[in-house]
């Protein structure tokens, strides 16, 4: 008997983030794809829809001290703390490289540890031509503010995002940490400071203790657990956030395959990044766009930009 | 970089929890000596790194040590049996600066990588001299094997069990009788190594590993020359660039 081949030509998997129309809504995330280039060397990563590159902070930074990284149940932790070469070498060397290999506009992921450095690499980021958007990571610590980190309160993740959109032009989207009591109320916050979307949901805070030497096996003890794990928890908060802002979210948080980017999408997310999944299979982020037109037909979806937020209608 | 599918084509002991794996599959992305692999493992999300010990067109061995649930998992697969498998990692050694009679400082199972390397410098017409340290003789292995690439072998066991009692670095040549020296093990022998030694020489280092393909930055050490990724710009260091932490 011949199986039944569903239609697969003619899917519209294109979507719009704030004008800015993607070919479809698979992103690697931030510190996962570092520049790309890695990945380039596997396959033409012009398949993606964009990717967001390593965080970028001013000045150089090593990170925390190894082991950084400890393996968990669909799951890992990573305490690689913003490890990147900072924003002058970033734009001298690291984008002029990424455009040999990708040639989409790209997105910008910013850290800071305070208000002024926020707006000042997100200033200078918006001003290279491939950034598309701008991804801005609030969970860093605010070293003026006793360490306490930026997305963990309303207030202080609103007054980044003021910050940065007084000095820049491209679309701006904050990324929510999850380590929060209250998300929606950030993500508010977030939205009448003048963002254009919100990105989520970044790590959650976590630990393993290694039984051989007692103590938590990565250094800094504590790292932010990411992977197939998360996907419930990211799924909850995009929901709730989705029902609560009216701009566009860039959904995240244990996506591994074309069926968990539908969730997402159903969810309320516009696009959708892949992390985790990227480090074990570094072919993760295409094989989800090649099966992503064969799982919307067996579901009947003709356009994805259509099916976002379908899990709250009706 | 390549991803590919292997077969296990045998599993067996050789030595107190170390295991020596042969599996049938495309090597084309090793290139040195020193390289590794890195494992995906039915269960387990991170894979998991090992060297290479050596390679044919369509073969390679690995060998390790039981150490928790992956390398569990490892010992108790079948011939038969496929396994996911990046290869072609890091950065190897680079024979081509061995000179004539090129140190071989293995310990424990920081002793495979070193073989690939000894049978590609015999072939070079290199004569090389292995120095092999174990804690004792129960978990000593392939010690007949390096002699049989006509090599001359030292073992050297912490509880004096079997050959030279101490650590490798009890067991050096003369200074002169080496051109330069390649060198794997745990961290408290590389520094031994490094202080011990009169010759420039290249250590392989171990992290804990994110991807083992650049991506992550889960493995960064401070060298001399900046930053570096043990699984891209390593795991082998020269001696000149090493910065000890602590
Ligand atoms: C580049 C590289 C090459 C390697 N080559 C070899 C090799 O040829 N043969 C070999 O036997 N091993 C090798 N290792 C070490 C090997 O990767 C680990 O022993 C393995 O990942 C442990 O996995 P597991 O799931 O069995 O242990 P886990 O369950 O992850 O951990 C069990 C115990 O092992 C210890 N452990 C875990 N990872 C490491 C590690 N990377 N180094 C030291 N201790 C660790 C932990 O402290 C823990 O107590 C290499 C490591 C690297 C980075
Ligand atoms: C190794 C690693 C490094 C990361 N680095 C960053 C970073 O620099 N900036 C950032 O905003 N998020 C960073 N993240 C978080 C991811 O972008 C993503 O939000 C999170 O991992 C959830 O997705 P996942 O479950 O698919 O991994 C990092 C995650 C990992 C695993
Ligand atoms: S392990 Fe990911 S960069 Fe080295």
């Amino acid at each position: 008997m011949a199986e039944m081949k569903p239609q697969t030509a003619g899917r519209d998997t294109s979507v719009t983030l704030s004008g800015l129309t993607l070919d479809n809504p698979v992103i690697p995330a931030s510190g996962t794809f570092g520049y790309g280039y890695e990945f380039a060397e596997l396959y033409d990563i012009n398949c993606l829809g964009s990717f967001s590159f390593k965080g970028t902070t001013k000045e150089p930074r090593f990170g925390n001290p190894t082991p950084r990284i400890a393996d968990c149940t669909a799951g890992m932790i990573n305490s690689v703390g913003l490890q990147n070469p900072g924003l002058d070498r970033v734009i001298r060397e690291e984008l002029p490289r990424l455009r040999t290999c990708f040639h989409k506009p790209v997105i910008a992921n910013v850290c800071g540890f305070s208000f002024e450095e926020y707006a000042e690499v997100a200033a200078a980021l918006d001003k290279e031509e491939q950034v598309g958007l701008l991804e801005i990571n609030v969970s860093c610590p605010n070293v003026h503010g006793g360490g306490m980190g930026f997305g963990i309160c309303p207030d202080t993740a609103a007054e980044v995002t003021r910050r940065v959109k007084a000095v820049t032009r491209k679309p701006v989207y904050i990324k929510l940490s999850p380590n929060v009591t209250d998300i929606v109320s950030i993500a508010r916050a977030c939205e009448a400071a003048g963002a254009d979307g919100i990105s989520m949901i970044n790590t959650l805070l976590g630990m393993r203790i290694d039984l051989r030497t007692r103590k938590p096996t990565v250094a800094n003890r504590m790292g932010g657990f990411s992977g197939p794990a998360i996907l419930p928890v990211a799924l909850r908060m995009v929901y709730q956030v989705y029902e609560a802002v009216h701009i566009p979210i860039i959904g995240m948080g244990g996506v591994s395959s074309a069926r968990d980017v539908m969730e997402m999408m159903l969810a309320g997310a516009t696009a959708v990044e892949v992390g985790a999944a990227n480090l074990v299979n570094p072919y993760a982020a295409r094989d989800i766009v090649e099966e992503l037109p064969a799982v919307m037909a067996q579901y009947g979806i003709q356009s994805l930009q259509k099916i976002i937020g379908g899990a709250h209608h009706g | 970089m390549k991803q590919s599918m292997y077969t296990v084509t045998s599993n067996r002991p050789l030595a107190r929890d170390v295991y020596g794996m042969k599996l049938a599959g495309d090597t084309s992305a090793i290139t040195a000596p020193g390289q590794f692999v890195n494992i995906r493992l039915d269960g387990l999300f991170l894979r998991r790194p090992l060297s290479v010990c050596d390679w044919e067109a369509d073969s390679l061995t690995l060998i390790y040590k039981v150490v928790g649930q992956g390398t569990a998992r490892l010992s108790a697969m079948m011939p038969g049996e496929v396994l996911d498998l990046l290869t072609g990692l890091g950065n190897g050694y680079d024979m081509s600066v061995s000179g004539q009679a090129p140190l071989l400082l293995g310990g424990g199972v920081g002793v495979p990588p070193l073989y690939g390397l000894c049978r590609r410098l015999v072939a070079e017409g290199k004569r090389p001299i292995a120095v092999l340290g174990f804690n004792s003789r129960e978990d000593v292995f392939y010690a007949e094997e390096f002699a049989a690439l006509g090599v001359p072998v030292t073992v050297t066991t912490a509880d004096g069990s079997e050959g030279v009692p101490g650590f490798v670095t009890d067991a050096l040549p003369e200074a002169g009788d080496y051109t330069h020296f390649y060198t794997c093990g745990p961290e408290p022998m590389l520094r031994a190594v490094y202080r011990a030694t009169v010759t420039d020489g290249q250590f392989s280092f171990e992290e804990r590993m994110g991807c083992g393909f650049g991506a992550c930055m889960g493995c960064s050490c401070h060298t001399v020359t900046g930053n570096k990724r043990i699984c891209k710009e390593g795991p082998v260091l020269r001696k000149g660039e090493i910065l000890w932490q602590k």
